[in-house]
């Protein structure tokens, strides 16, 4: 059965309440998760304080300051800073998001609570395993197919047509849709996930591309794709403010066009 | 170096192997289409099947047998069957497929469902039949 309780293993303890910057009177409490494969202890949550006059604006800016001031053995991926790379992907305040783009004044909250995105092994602190939902995207085959032979230029397209991949090219697979959906929580082995769908309607769509009927039979499955019940965590969650869940009602209408 | 691979059982296939698994079974579109065409033919069957249902009550043997031995009465009845049962064989599969993740206990479990499925509608539209025919069949 689908698991809805939390390994032993993986329950989390009361962790350690780091001591408060000396003489800083903005304070910003975050509890954050804490996980070590070393050490075989359980996880457990830690709570920080940070400065909020030495500090930046954003929820990364404070996850750095923590690293840098008060506990450097606290472990994130982060890079651009900017919400283009994705890497800084996480759970805080219960939705899956960038810390670089979310402020934190904007969680609204005297104690600001990060985990790693649900439902994945974690590799450490708040870095999730994600190798098997870069597979996934690479298993919908996301470059350009074609037969006709290669043009002297560029493969070409009218306005119109580059229109429709507005709204899904901008997808930066940070992997937050993907973590949010009960499906895939609970079948993640085998159904895609809403990135990796939204990725497939991107090459589906895309008038350039001669393998519609290919990338089709590819997804025409009970589990790869029709495990999306319409849930719309995923359109809910994504930082970029994409919309996963008409992407694949969109290949589900394909489905039918091509049957009916 | 210690062992941190999420799930030790797993074995040394490549995650793209794992992805990929069986490949894709090449169904699953009859299955969505038909939940969502007996989803539309279920909304004026079931409110027909209330408003049958409240002409029957207080209605005395002989005037609900009358009823549901009008051909339309039993017609809608019986199609309301077959559109509700399928439905419902469906819909539990899917709920099945999504939680229940035992191989032997999946299979069992879609088994009992399209079996549990297939002899409730008969039951009803033998029920259906025997009333609404009864009296030309004795």
């Amino acid at each position: 059965m689908a698991q809805f309780t939390l390994p032993k293993n993986s329950q989390y303890t009361e962790g350690k309440t780091w001591p408060k910057p000396a003489e800083g009177a903005n304070l910003q409490a975050f509890r954050i998760y804490r996980w070590n494969p070393d050490d075989g202890a359980n996880p457990r949550i830690d709570t920080y304080y940070v400065d909020r006059d030495d500090c930046g604006p954003m929820v990364l800016d404070a996850l750095l300051w923590i690293k840098n001031n008060v506990d450097s053995t606290l472990v994130f991926r982060r890079s651009c800073r900017e919400g283009i790379c994705g890497s800084c992907a996480m759970n805080i305040m219960g939705k899956n998001t960038l810390a670089c783009t979310l402020g934190i004044e904007d969680c609204d909250s005297d104690t600001i609570k990060i985990y790693p995105l649900p439902h994945m092994p974690v590799l450490k602190d708040l870095v999730p395993d994600l190798t098997s939902f870069f597979a996934q995207h690479a298993a919908i085959e996301p470059w350009l197919q074609t037969q006709t032979a290669e043009p002297e230029t560029e493969w070409r397209q009218t306005p119109e047509e580059r229109s429709k991949l507005d709204g899904l090219y901008e997808c930066i697979l940070c992997a937050c849709c993907t973590t949010s959906c009960p499906s895939y929580w609970w079948n993640g082995d085998r159904f895609l996930g809403p990135a990796a769908l939204l990725q497939a309607y991107r090459w589906l769509i895309d008038s350039r591309d001669e393998s519609t009927g290919e990338r089709l039979d590819n997804l025409h499955d009970p589990f790869r794709l029709y495990r999306c019940h319409t849930i719309m965590n995923c359109a809910n969650t994504c930082p970029k403010g994409l919309n996963p869940a008409k992407a694949i009602a969109e290949i589900k209408k394909m489905m039918i066009a091509r049957a009916v | 170096m210690a062992d941190n691979r999420a799930d030790a059982r797993v074995s040394m296939r490549t995650p793209l192997a794992r992805v990929k698994g069986l490949g894709a079974s090449g169904h699953g579109v009859e299955h969505w289409w038909i939940h969502r065409m007996t989803a539309v033919s279920n909304i004026p069957l079931i409110i027909a099947f209330v408003i049958i249902v409240a002409a029957l009550a207080g209605s005395s043997y002989q005037e609900a047998i009358a009823i549901i031995s009008h051909p339309l009465v039993a017609i809608i009845l019986l199609l309301a069957v077959l559109s509700v049962a399928n439905h419902m064989r469906l819909g539990m599969q899917i709920i099945i497929e999504d939680y229940v993740h035992d191989k032997g206990l999946k299979i069992m479990a879609v088994i009992a469902n399209n079996f549990y499925a297939v002899i409730i509608g008969v039951a009803c539209l033998y029920a259906i039949l025997k009333v609404s025919l009864g009296r030309i069949l004795v």
